[in-house]
């Protein structure tokens, strides 16, 4: 289980994070939702060490992250950020491979190479296996990472906004596969969302943030209310269930 | 050159040593008139500093742009070449060309080399210890320094008597032609020391190219490999600095041919190969030096031309990758 005791981050007099307490469910997917700048992808950022906590603690499965050896912790908990460099003369598969360093330091073992395959299977990119990083569209390469994320075979996935650069099929694919990644492999994933009706069609559990503090969660039933998404956006939304799903109507 | 799309790494890299080895053949034997017993062990010494040189200015190179994730830096940026610079004036500024004759050439040798690493070594630590952690803000501060050694070196240059201006210009360029043997013990045992640290590290490298976020998410810790990288690039170049002067010119050359022609990220095969290069770079330019134009140029003309007239035929050919 991942719990985040009073974590908080500050740069100089801003802060960013304040004061976040919170045990995220063990198994299925949790989404992170708020308005931009409202500390998610800093939270995500920090329970994955990724950056420093100016106060509090994260632990998972019991690992506090800013203690932990880093390799010890990459094989409980993968993170998949927005940004991406593209290193040249890398192909889908080496990008691959590279997901299972912490276990095989980059010695490759053949159970190492067949996990590599499954992914790249996992995530129908056969064709596209041997295909230079930098040639491939921008939903490929989101496709690509997430395989190496999950080449990387650990408990806890996190993905800072996969959906971004993706169209309305891909998106969904995206989520689809994720959803079958905690069904399926039993894997706990934690997302930063910006789209409300993905994170209520997939989601097992919301988070709400706003001004670096987490105002709401609870199952999608509870987070999508117009109350609710008024507290966390300053908007009145309209939620109606249709298909016997919470859609929040907020085009217009 | 041979189409790299279809070579293996290992087969570029087997041409690469077959014709080093040609080269340095070449370079023991054409024109040796005399006693073998001389000639032998006088070009070994130079063929054992080039070798020396190229692998200190591959390795650190490559390393180097790894580790700030770009492909047009190189260590010559953080102001090495600068320092070393800096030191040989204000040794000739203070005590006088016969001064520094009379001093032992280990003493400034280890002089240059302890100023060097502690000077990269403060720097990186205090960069790095901070809440910034921005290796660009680090190579930032490398070129202020760097401006700050060259524009304090041309003033004591400007002041200094002529006669003796001479003598550090001297000193300032790049030389194999007398190489102490003692030094170039020294110096290798340093290296190799060195590279043993390193060696560790090598398949940690490759994750790096993917970047700080990545790289951390892997279990690889990040800030200790980058800070190993630096203290690595810090001790080859200055040793070969101060061994035979200002020569990271190249470093840039070989590092890029050296991706063009391997095609692959894997450091295994990249390192090497920008070593073989850089083999290639000296031992061949060198050659042509001596005996083409008959020392009447500078070693650093011979292998920006023909390198760089090379690179870019490579880049024309459109393999890169």
């Amino acid at each position: 289980m991942i719990e985040v005791s009073n974590a908080s981050k500050s740069y100089g007099d801003t802060m960013v994070v304040r004061d976040v307490s919170l045990r995220f469910p063990q198994g299925g997917i949790t989404s992170i939702i708020g308005p931009n700048g409202a500390g998610k992808s800093t939270l995500l950022s920090m329970i994955s060490r990724l950056l420093p906590m100016s106060a509090g603690t994260v632990t998972a499965d019991g690992l506090d992250v800013t203690r932990t050896p880093s390799d010890v912790l990459a094989k409980r908990l993968s993170i998949l950020r927005q940004e991406n460099r593209i290193p040249a003369r890398l192909t889908v598969r080496d990008l691959v491979e590279f997901g299972r360093y912490p276990y095989s330091k980059g010695r490759l073992t053949p159970e190492d190479r067949k996990q590599a395959t499954a992914a790249i299977g996992y995530l129908m990119l056969e064709e596209l296996a041997d295909r230079f990083i930098d040639e491939l569209s921008g939903g490929q390469r989101q496709r690509a990472y997430v395989a190496m994320v999950l080449c990387q075979d650990t408990d806890y996935v996190l993905f800072d906004e996969p959906l971004n650069n993706l169209d309305m099929k891909h998106a969904v694919g995206m989520m689809k596969l994720l959803r079958r990644a905690a069904d399926d492999l039993g894997k706990t994933v934690v997302l930063v969302l910006h789209d409300l009706n993905f994170a209520s069609c997939y989601s097992d559990y919301m988070v709400a943030m706003r001004d670096g503090a987490v105002i709401h969660h609870g199952p999608p039933d509870a987070i999508m209310t117009t109350q609710v998404i008024r507290d966390v956006y300053d908007m009145d939304v309209e939620i109606q269930e249709i298909q016997g799903r919470k859609i929040s109507i907020y085009y217009t | 050159m041979p189409d790299t799309k279809r070579l293996h790494p290992l087969h570029v890299l087997l041409i690469l040593a077959v014709l080093a080895a040609g080269l340095i053949a070449a370079f023991m034997t054409i024109g040796a008139k005399g006693r073998w017993d001389f000639i032998l062990p006088f070009r070994g010494t130079k063929v054992l500093t080039m070798v020396l040189v190229a692998y200190a200015v591959a390795v650190s190179t490559v390393l180097f742009q790894t580790a700030s994730q770009n492909r047009i830096l190189t260590p010559a940026i953080m102001g090495f070449d600068a320092l070393f610079i800096l030191i040989q004036t204000a040794l000739i500024f203070s005590i006088g060309a016969a001064g520094v004759a009379n001093l032992s050439p280990y003493l400034v040798f280890a002089l240059e080399v302890l100023a060097m690493v502690l000077f990269s070594s403060i720097l990186y630590r205090w960069l790095f210890s901070g809440t910034s952690r921005s290796l660009h803000l680090l190579i930032l501060v490398g070129i202020v320094f760097g401006v700050f050694f060259r524009s304090l070196s041309g003033f004591m240059q400007r002041i200094i008597d002529p006669n003796e201006f001479v003598v550090l210009q001297d000193r300032l360029f790049a030389s194999f032609n007398s190489i102490d043997g003692e030094l170039l013990a020294i110096s290798s045992t340093v290296i190799i020391a060195a590279s043993l640290v390193g060696w560790r590290f090598l398949r940690g490298f490759d994750v790096l190219s993917l970047g700080r976020d990545a790289a951390i998410g892997l279990g690889v810790d990040h800030d200790r490999v980058v800070t190993v990288v630096l203290l690595l690039v810090a001790v080859l170049v200055s040793v070969s600095t101060a061994l035979v002067g200002p020569v990271t010119f190249f470093g840039l050359l070989v590092a890029n041919l050296a991706y063009q022609i391997v095609g692959s990220h894997k450091h295994r095969f990249i390192l090497p190969a920008a070593v073989l290069l850089a083999i290639n770079c000296l031992v061949g330019g060198q050659l042509i030096l001596e005996r083409i134009f008959a020392f009447d140029t500078a070693l650093s003309i011979v292998i920006d031309f023909v390198g760089g007239l090379l690179f870019l035929a490579l880049l024309m050919k459109g393999a890169a990758r």
